[in-house]
This record gives C-alpha cells, structure tokens and sequence, in this order.
C-alpha cells in the first residue's frame, strides 16, 4: 500500500481547474517533491489531501484512509504545514510547541527524539515570542510544530519560499533526516535546485502533472543537445539563434541562453549563421530539470 | 482529551493577556462609558438655580421657600422683583423663576375646603435646555404641591425615578451595548484572525473538532464579560447609586444569559466573514447600530415608526435591556421579566445552533 494514492482528483475554482485530473501514488518512507510555478494548483492540491477542501471528482487515500469519508481519521495521522507562517506570533516558540502538542493529545518529551533534529537549532530561543524569530527558524518552529504528533505522512507546502539560501539547504537536510525515521513527505517547491534533493518529483503546471520520475531520469529524459551561449547584445542573438538552423528551442537561463538543438545542428555552421554577433561564446552545459520543464510546458 | 481543551483554553487566555491594549480598551470602556452617562450627560434636574418673586412674603410662601431651599435639587437665589425676571433668567442666574400669587395664603385655604380657584403660582422658567426646563419643571411642581397637592386636576407621581435621574436609565442601555461589543466584536474577531492568520488550517488539521476549539475561544471572553458585568454593578450601586431594588442577582443572571447571547452572535459573525476587518464593521455597524436606535436605550420603542417598531423585535438587546430596567429601578424581580428570559433563551438557543451547524471544518 502506497502511502498517498491519488486517481483522477480534480478540483475546480469558479472556471479554473486549479487540480485538474490528477494521479500518482507516494510510497511510504519517499520524499517526493512537487515542483511547479505559483498556481500550479500545488496549494490546492495538499489542501486536498489534508482534507481541508472537497474534491469536485476523483479520490485519493492517505495513509490508506479516503480523503471524503475518513477525513477525520486522516486529519490525526498527518502533519501539515501551511504554505504561509502559521503559528501564532504572539506566544513563544515554547508555548507555541505545547499548545500543537496538546491540540494532537502528544506529548513534547515523548516526540522530542523525532523533532530533536529541528528543534535543536530553535530550543535556545524557546522563550522568544514566535512574531519575533527570522524567517528560516520560524520554518524551522512551524516544522516541529507539524511533526509533534509523529505523523506518518508529512505535507510541506513551500516550506523554503521565502527562507535565505543557507537555511534553505539547512532545511533539506533536515528533511532528509526525517526521511531516514520512516516518514513519507510530501513537499511542494517553486524552486527547481531544491528538486534534486527528492527522491520522485513530480513537475506541474495550471493544475496537470506534467511528468513524475527520479530527478536524475527527468533530467535524462530530456535527450536533447543543450548549449549555453552568450554574447554581447543577448537579445539579438536570442533573436538570431532561434531561427537557426537545428536550433529547436532558446530561451534565457540565468547569465546565458539555453540553446536546445537536433541532429542537424552543427556547432561551426550556427557560428557562421549568425555572423556578426560579438563576443559569441558557445559551450555545451548539463540540462536540468528546468529545462525539462521548459520543454513540457511547450 | 480533557488535557488539551484546556490547552486551548490558556492559550486564548495567553491571547488577550498579550495585547495589553485591547485588555485595557475593555476594561476601560466600561468604566469611562458609566461614568460619561451617569454624570457627565445628564438630562436629571441638578442645581437648579430658583429665584422667588412674593409681594407678600406670607407664611405659606415662606413654608414653600423654605421646602424648596432644603431640597437638594434645588438653590433658593433670593427674593426678586417682578421686572428682575427677564434679566435673572438672562444673565443665567436663576434657571427657575417662582411667581407667588399676592393673595397666595388665601388662595391655599380656599382650595383645601374645595373652591376652584386660579392659578395660584407662575413658574418662568429658561427652556433653552428643553429637557431640563422640562425635568425642572415637573420635579419643581412636585416639591411645591407637597401637601397641598390639590392644586391640579392631575396628581403626577413620578415612581421609582422620582428626581428623573438619567443615570438610572442608561445603565441597563449601557450594559446592553457593552457586552455586545466585549463578547461579539472580540470572539469573532478572534476567530476570523485565525481564518485570516492561516492558522485555522492547522487547527483544522487536527483531530480535535472545531466546536471545542471555537467553545474554548469563548470561555476567556466570557470570564473578561464576567469582570466587565461586576464592574458595572459596582460602579452602578455605589457611584450612581442605582437602587437594585429587584436584586443583583436577578440582574447577574439574566446578564450572564445576554453574554452567552452576545457571544453566540460573535460566532456567528465569524462564520460569515473571512477578515478581521469585516467582523469589525459587522459588529460595529450591524449590531451597534440596532442596538443604539432600536433598543430603547436612546429612544423609547414606543416613539419609533411602525416599521423600526417591529424590526425592533428582533434585537436582542431590547428584551434585555428592558428586563434590566425593570429590575434595576421599578425592584422587580426575576421572575417578573419571565417573557423576556424567555425570549432571550430562545434567541440564544438559535443564533448557537445556527453558528455551529454553519461552521465548517472544512475551507469551503
């Protein structure tokens, strides 16, 4: 038994289908990734799971309990945190933890061994009010928060939007902690970089999956030649590239275009194609899953 | 899992005790509102000023003088001419003016063994505060008829408020606004910021039911009301000195009723709106209003349209504030406001299981 199967599940918001015709399955003990641009419907779709909306059609178990008819018995198994902070800000981290301990008849002593890896970093604060700590460790707080009850499946939507780049990976490792105690985590991301850090990720868009894999597979999957190539005036020569000849697709990538090319492509002849561009420089990059993504949304 | 409603409960508590300034807000308005009503805006007769004009100053005008100058309402100004009126009245110097017939002692006589007569005593008196001049008015001619209360063919008695003090009157209008504002602008404020923090999705997500996190909101509301209603009865006996003549705890229980009402009716306000600022505006203007206009606090039901009359029906703080003044003033006792427990009960019953059947342990 997987631990999150999902068949069909749509879900409609006035005209759009913010989930629109999803299925996968998550099996126990993965850490598995949605990652998707703001209204990939991945909000909407934890909202889903944890019970919190209705499905217009379709079903989807968790923990091997349906998601309409034992609502309530999912609601005491999963941890759940929001995409936006969801503490209260005017009690301290300390009480803040007692009270979401309480509010799942949990024990702080008893799941202290489970939160220990993320609560540790925050403990020295445990007297501060929540309103007052930085971003990364509220994350960190809302985390132990969502965990105080052992929940056998954790749902993180976007847990890192908003954190600075070293707590970001501070929090990854500390997923990956969690996965080695046997939790099935379910985390949602609009980062692309985080998305190698999951063991299947799912790629989403206006309410789809796209694609679900390994990161590695997606990434192999993309079976496309890629080049970085810049110049001086990069909007021309993104002009230019694009009606070359085996060019397939360019697009701009951070510093560089990526230049997505077919058998027919040839590095000397692209050169003399696009003649008088200065400072041209071509080299072949690594694709990502961004790129992958890219290709999908086509 | 008794354990962790009362969890919930010190949380809430936590809650309020942080916001020292609401807290403060709470406690105070109450106090300030008692104390504006009971003095400050007051329509009751207070240091009149009376001057007297008497021809003859015989024994009967001289008894009447001497009974309105030891009446405490009242400051005997002295002895004035016909044509000082004007100027007296004028200048601010009396509010009063008492004219004696010159054959007054006569007159009296005649009247007690039974002959019509003429009026006896002029009363001039500066009408520029019209409820005033009124009240001075009637409890001036209260005082003066005294024994010889023959005089008119109305005998007016002015029972259980005989000086017409306001302060009596607007403490139960008080209480009918204040617990409102206290127990249904805050508990509903309190949960919507739960909706509009986020933080109702992880109280959601849990296994508790969200009647027992919704009850537990009410309970540190319902104490505060509780130190609010105290404080009022206090300030209400001992600084206003309102009789109670029906007994405090009539008034405390029916009181304790209205609260659970008003907090009812906070729930409600909740599950309507998504943000603090419309359950705000809600309390403020949906329930503020019927409760200042169709109440009876600021105007008798009897003075209002047909229409507001009936609307007026429905206003909770009607009966309320109603079945108090009964109480405070006219000493009945609880059970004589019956109907109006009854009718308080009934809408609290409704507006609770309206509330509750209409909140939703879901988003949507």
């Amino acid at each position: 038994m997987s631990a999150i199967e999902i068949h069909n599940l749509s879900k409609c918001f006035a005209k759009t289908k913010a989930v629109d015709n999803v299925s996968f399955c998550v099996e126990k003990g993965e850490l598995f990734g949605l990652i998707g641009p703001d209204g990939a419907g991945k909000t909407t779709l934890f909202r889903l799971l944890t019970t919190l909306l209705n499905p217009d059609s379709g079903n989807a178990k968790v923990d091997g309990c349906d998601i309409v008819e034992d609502y309530i018995a999912i609601r005491s198994r999963v941890g759940y945190m929001p995409g936006r902070f969801s503490l209260y800000p005017d009690l301290t981290v300390e009480e803040n933890l007692q009270f979401f301990a309480a509010l799942f008849g949990a024990d702080v002593e008893e799941s202290y061994e489970l939160i220990a890896p993320v609560y540790k970093h925050i403990e020295p604060f445990r007297a501060r009010r929540a309103g007052k700590l930085s971003g990364g460790m509220k994350q960190k707080l809302a985390l132990s928060c969502a965990l105080i009850h052992r929940p056998s499946v954790l749902f993180l939507d976007e847990p890192t939007t908003g954190v600075d780049a070293v707590s970001r990976s501070e929090f990854w490792d500390m997923l990956a902690c969690l996965k080695e105690k046997g939790l099935t985590i379910l985390v949602s991301t609009p980062y692309m970089d985080e998305a190698l850090r999951c063991d299947r990720i799912a790629l989403c868009n206006e309410g789809r999956v796209l694609c679900i894999d390994t990161p590695k597979e997606i990434i192999r999957r993309f079976e496309r030649k890629l080049y970085g190539i810049s110049a001086k005036s990069m909007f021309r020569l993104l002009e230019k590239a694009r009606k070359a000849t085996g060019v397939e697709d360019c697009y701009p990538f951070g510093e560089k275009h990526h230049l997505v090319v077919n058998d027919k492509f040839d590095v000397e002849s692209f050169k003399i194609e696009l003649g008088d561009i200065e400072g041209l420089q071509i080299v072949s990059v690594e694709s990502t899953i961004e790129d992958m993504f890219i290709k999908l949304m086509k | 899992m008794k354990h962790n409603f009362a969890s919930f409960v010190k949380k809430e508590t936590l809650h309020i005790l942080r916001d020292k300034r609401t807290m403060l807000i709470v406690m105070l308005i109450p106090v300030v509102l008692m104390v504006l009503f009971g003095f400050a805006i007051s329509t009751e007769v207070n240091n009149v000023n009376v001057a007297v004009v008497a021809p003859n100053r015989t024994d009967g005008v001289r008894d009447a003088v001497e009974r309105l100058s030891q009446n405490g309402y009242f400051t005997f100004k002295g002895y004035i001419s016909h044509g000082e009126i004007d100027s007296y009245l004028r200048a601010g110097k009396a509010g009063a003016v008492l004219v004696f017939a010159p054959d007054y002692d006569r007159g009296v006589a005649q009247m007690d063994a039974g002959i019509p007569i003429k009026p006896l005593v002029r009363l001039v008196v500066d009408a520029s505060n019209v409820n005033t001049a009124g009240s001075a008015t009637a409890y001036l001619q209260s005082v003066l008829l005294g024994s010889a209360s023959q005089q008119s063919m109305f005998e007016t008695r002015m029972l259980f408020n005989p000086q017409m003090k306001s302060a009596y009157s607007f403490v139960p209008g008080i209480m009918g606004l204040i617990f409102i504002l206290v127990c249904a602008m805050m508990t509903s404020v309190s949960i919507v910021r739960e909706k509009e923090v986020g933080t109702m999705e992880v109280l959601l997500v849990s296994p508790v039911r969200p009647v027992k996190i919704v009850f537990a909101k009410m309970i540190p509301y319902f104490a505060i009301s509780c130190i609010v209603l105290v404080t009022i009865m206090m300030l209400a006996r001992y600084l206003l000195g309102v009789p109670m003549s029906g007994g405090m705890w009539g008034v405390f229980l029916l009181s304790l009723l209205y609260l659970l009402l008003s907090l009812s009716l906070g729930l409600l306000v909740s599950t309507i709106v998504d943000t603090q600022m419309a359950a705000l505006l809600i309390s403020a203007m949906v329930m503020m209003m019927p409760i200042l206009m169709l109440s009876g606090m600021l105007f008798p039901i009897e003075n209002l349209p047909g229409f507001f009359r009936i609307v007026s029906n429905v206003v909770p703080a009607r009966w309320y504030i109603d079945a108090v003044r009964k109480m405070m003033i006219q000493g009945v006792s609880i059970v004589a406001v019956w109907k109006n427990c009854v009718i308080l009960l009934v809408m609290t019953v409704t507006i609770l299981g309206v509330s509750l059947k209409k909140f939703n342990d879901k988003l949507e």
